[in-house]
């Protein structure tokens, strides 16, 4: 932890912001550059600040969950999204997608089970880095 | 458990015990359905697809082979879990031994139906796993632990070289499918890996059905429960290598490698086991031997090969498994109430076991193969078969009858010994086993005498059908107990005489079998340590020179392996063979390619330099940075970002991590600089020729267009590479992530349980 009353504020900020630039890219991913590996590492890297500035201490408070329950958890939404598919007779791991809103003039919204596999992606980079950056913080 | 713990007396084992009952009984009516569709001779063929993209069907086999040991695999197994219910039903643990039970039940049904040779091979390996889970159930007992891993080793060894042998039969035939495989015995028997097909395939099931020089697990794996040896390890599971070499009589066998290596290893492990089974004192044991002899003979009549023999061979299958698994449950039951199976110790338990006696007697008088009992008409078929063969005529005929007289002795020590004489003091207080416990073995006993009696019903239903299945061709199949005085019939005779006086003198033979076995220097346990401890030394010995524990040396390791093995590589394909037009190439680069390269030469530069580790560290990051800054330039921004996130990151880890580890201060001088440096440069130089090289050819963009055109049509996405991460290749993406998972959990693990036992604060 650094006693600096410049990071502190800042981080207060930063951290908000990172978090929401990384929904930004998990969500943008599949047409632009992005996506829940970036997402995940940019995600961590907000909290990550947060330790270095209030201390794991903290920083573990403001998870709520431990950083290795998220990165189960993240695999255990990627396993569902890939399996998912075979009860619609389709191969595991094939996209599944809706389009709400009519697609014909492109106002519409897709989602699909690609995306619930990439927010897995970004739970277990987010989760997987976090559990290292914190248990190694945790040693002074 | 609703009931919760073993305090609570649970009524026949609970509902575990009712489910382990009724699964097997259900699959017994659904399979005994098949009897008449197969006794008329029909194949029924029972699938559906699994992998329709790739043509892998899971389909079962219902001949009369597979379903007359579907038959016995469900049947025997009613009655054995049943038996469970009383003998292990307030065992702490029975559920969970029921639950090794259903799952070696799957696996062996699996492997008898199964019409996929991969199939097969899977469930053969789920019998093996759950034999070792069952052999080790009593897992306090380091006796235990050792025969169940020794078990495991042996079959699972001949298990690798069967998926061997599988995927060369598969490659000679074309197709995976058995009943395909069934038609092309010619075509595989001339084909150039016929004989290292034959050997993979008998090193399966020599081991599983443990054959000499493979017999010695089968007596140690008796340190499981009862119910598992009478289940597994001798009506089931190590007949599983019989099925195999019945399989695949039609296909591999009818040649002289096939003929003599069954003839003499079923043979020879015939008689070596019987005389064995003569010189045990615990009757387990005696029955273990006598299932290995079984087990020998087996093999032996279907390498001899004739219709007479494979007829032979499908009674005395069905004869084995009835008394056997009959007698094994009824020493389990002597065992429970008296808490002995010594020979020397049980007397005289008729008088207060009389029903337990009753059942053992009817198998065991079918052991010994006296009329009316099926047992007399397996031994008939083996003589006739014998003394009719062609081939190595005095060796089976000899060998069955040495074994036939063991095995009346053997079958005298079992039940006669422990039943008749005077009962000892000791056992005055002994009663009866419950109903739930000795209705198996009478069952089974009873059957012994019903299918000698009425010896149509087998005939028709399960040795007919088997029979034509295993030769390969319809065999008039025709039991009887007795037609006319001819040489099987005399042979028989002189067994019962020549049984009868062994049995008399039989504790004189013993000792004077142990004193010999004493003397001979040749001894597989002790040998089979002996393996096992020069493998440990093995692994250590390359654990503490590979696996040194220092991280240097392992970097070291890796880097030299890719420089050695890349440049042998570039080498030896001639890929250096190009032209490079250094000034042209230097002439293309702009200003910013410069610049970059000018920031990573110097970033590389100042980390093999610097004193400091943090500088070399902060220096690393900077080469990081600029390789991102490459990906931008040529347009990969999705690789530039994780690039420069992942350096950020390791920058920050690293950081933290020597700021916490102790000892890391300043460098101090290492002896090792030149060599390291030697090792950078080559690595570099070798990654270098291989980039320059690759750029030597034109690059397939086949891959790209492909990716180009389906990307946004198929997968609805315009950025290409998360497409493929989550879409084309999701697969591996989900692979990579569960890596990441288990890395950091090792991590995490090896951070928190090492030096630091409880360091958080707020835990405390």
């Amino acid at each position: 932890m650094m006693n600096s009353i410049i990071l502190n504020a800042a981080t207060r900020l930063l951290v908000a912001l990172l978090l929401l630039f990384s929904v930004y890219m998990l969500l943008r991913g599949h047409n632009l550059p992005g996506g829940g590996f970036i997402g995940g590492l940019i995600g961590s890297t907000g909290f990550i600040l947060y330790a270095i500035a209030q201390g794991p201490t903290a920083c573990r408070k403001a998870l709520h969950f431990e950083p290795q329950n998220i990165a189960m958890i993240g695999l255990g939404t990627a396993l569902a999204a890939g399996v998912y598919p075979v009860f619609f007779n389709d191969a595991f791991f094939t996209g599944q997608w809706w389009f709400i809103g009519d697609r014909a003039s492109g106002d519409y919204i897709p989602i699909s089970s690609v995306l619930v596999f990439d927010i897995g992606v970004y739970l277990v980079v987010f989760g997987a880095i976090l559990t290292l950056v914190l248990a190694l913080e945790d040693e002074v | 458990m609703a009931e919760g713990g073993a305090e609570v007396p649970r009524l026949a084992g609970g509902p575990a015990g009712w489910v382990s009952v009724a699964i097997p009984t259900a699959l017994f009516v659904w399979f005994a359905q098949f009897l008449p569709a197969v006794a008329a001779g029909q194949t029924p063929l029972i699938g559906f697809d699994w992998v329709p993209s790739m043509g892998i069907r899971l389909e079962m086999l219902i001949d009369g082979l597979s379903l007359t040991f579907a038959l016995l695999i469900t049947g025997i197994g009613t009655l054995v879990t049943l038996y469970t219910t009383s003998y292990l039903g307030k065992h702490p643990e029975y559920p969970r031994f029921v639950l090794y039970l259903m799952t070696f039940m799957v696996g062996m049904l699996g492997l008898v139906l199964a019409d996929n040779l991969i199939a097969l091979f899977v469930f053969w390996e789920v019998t093996t796993i759950s034999s070792y889970l069952l052999i080790g159930f009593t897992s306090d007992s380091a006796k235990s632990r050792r025969s169940a891993l020794q078990a495991l080793l042996v079959t699972g060894t001949g298990g690798l070289a069967l998926l061997a042998g599988m995927i060369l039969l598969g490659q000679a035939a074309g197709t995976y499918s058995l009943a395909e495989i069934r038609q092309m015995g010619d075509a595989i028997r001339n084909h150039d890996h016929y004989i290292p097909i034959l050997i993979l395939f008998l090193a399966g099931a020599f081991t599983k059905s443990a054959q000499f020089p493979f017999h010695f697990w089968l007596p140690n794996a008796m340190a499981a429960p009862t119910p598992v040896s009478a289940y597994l390890h001798s009506a089931t599971m190590v007949k599983g290598g019989v099925y195999l070499m019945a399989r695949m009589n039609p296909t591999l066998g009818g040649t002289e490698p096939w003929f003599w290596a069954l003839v003499i290893a079923g043979g020879f492990t015939t008689v070596f086991a019987s005389v064995l089974a003569i010189r045990q004192t615990d009757v387990k044991q005696v029955l273990a031997y006598t299932t290995l002899m079984a087990l020998g003979a087996l093999t032996l009549f279907i390498g001899a090969g004739s219709s007479d023999a494979i007829k032979a061979a499908m009674i005395f299958l069905v004869v084995h498994s009835l008394y056997k698994a009959a007698l094994f449950l009824m020493i389990g039951i002597v065992d429970h109430e008296t808490g002995s199976r010594e020979v020397a110790d049980l007397r005289g338990l008729a008088r207060k076991m009389p029903v337990t006696f009753l059942a053992g007697a009817l198998a065991a008088i079918s052991m010994a193969g006296i009329p009316p009992f099926f047992g007399f008409i397996g031994k008939e078929f083996l003589y006739k078969a014998g003394l009719e063969a062609e081939t190595a005529q005095l060796w089976i005929t000899g060998t069955i009858f040495a074994a036939s007289v063991l095995m009346f002795v053997a079958a005298g020590i079992a039940v006669a010994r422990p039943f008749l004489g005077r009962l000892p003091e000791k056992f005055k207080d002994v009663h009866e086993g419950p109903i739930a416990m000795w209705i198996g073995p009478f069952l089974l006993g009873a059957l012994s005498l019903y299918f000698g009696i009425f010896s149509d019903i087998p005939e028709i239903w399960l040795v007919g059908p088997a029979t034509d299945a295993v030769y390969g061709a319809d065999v008039s199949v025709d039991l009887y107990l007795f037609r006319e005085v001819n040489a099987a019939f005399i042979l028989s005779m002189i067994t019962f005489a020549v049984g009868f006086v062994l049995y008399l003198m039989h504790a004189r033979i013993r000792d004077a079998l142990a004193a010999i076995i004493q003397a001979n220097p040749l001894k597989f346990d002790p040998g089979w340590d002996r393996t096992l401890d020069g493998v440990k030394a093995l692994a250590e010995f390359q654990t503490r020179y590979l696996q040194s524990g220092v991280l240097t040396r392992y970097v070291f390791i890796i880097f030299a392996t890719f420089a050695a093995t890349t440049g042998f590589t570039l080498w030896a394909q001639d890929a250096l063979n190009f032209q490079l037009d250094i000034a042209a190439e230097l002439d293309g680069l702009l200003f910013k390619h410069w610049a970059v390269l000018v920031f990573i030469t110097a970033g590389a530069i100042l980390t093999a330099l610097t004193r400091s580790r943090m500088t070399a560290i902060a220096a690393l990051g900077v080469v990081g940075i600029g390789v991102a800054l490459l990906f931008i330039m040529f347009s990969a921004p999705d690789v530039a970002i994780t690039q420069l996130l992942v350096e950020t990151l390791v920058v920050v880890l690293v950081a933290v991590a020597m700021l916490k580890l102790p000892h890391l201060g300043v460098r101090t001088s290492e002896p090792n600089r030149p060599v390291h440096a030697m090792l950078s440069i080559a690595v570099g130089t070798v990654t270098t020729l291989v980039l320059v090289a690759v750029l030597q050819t034109d690059l397939d963009l086949r891959l790209t267009e492909y990716f180009n055109a389906t990307s946004y049509y198929e997968a609805f996405g315009s950025n290409i590479v998360n497409v493929i991460l989550v879409d084309f290749r999701a697969l591996d993406t989900f692979g990579e992530i569960a890596v990441v998972v288990i890395a950091a959990l090792s991590a995490y693990a090896l951070l928190r349980g090492t030096r630091y036992g409880a360091i958080r604060e707020d835990d405390t």
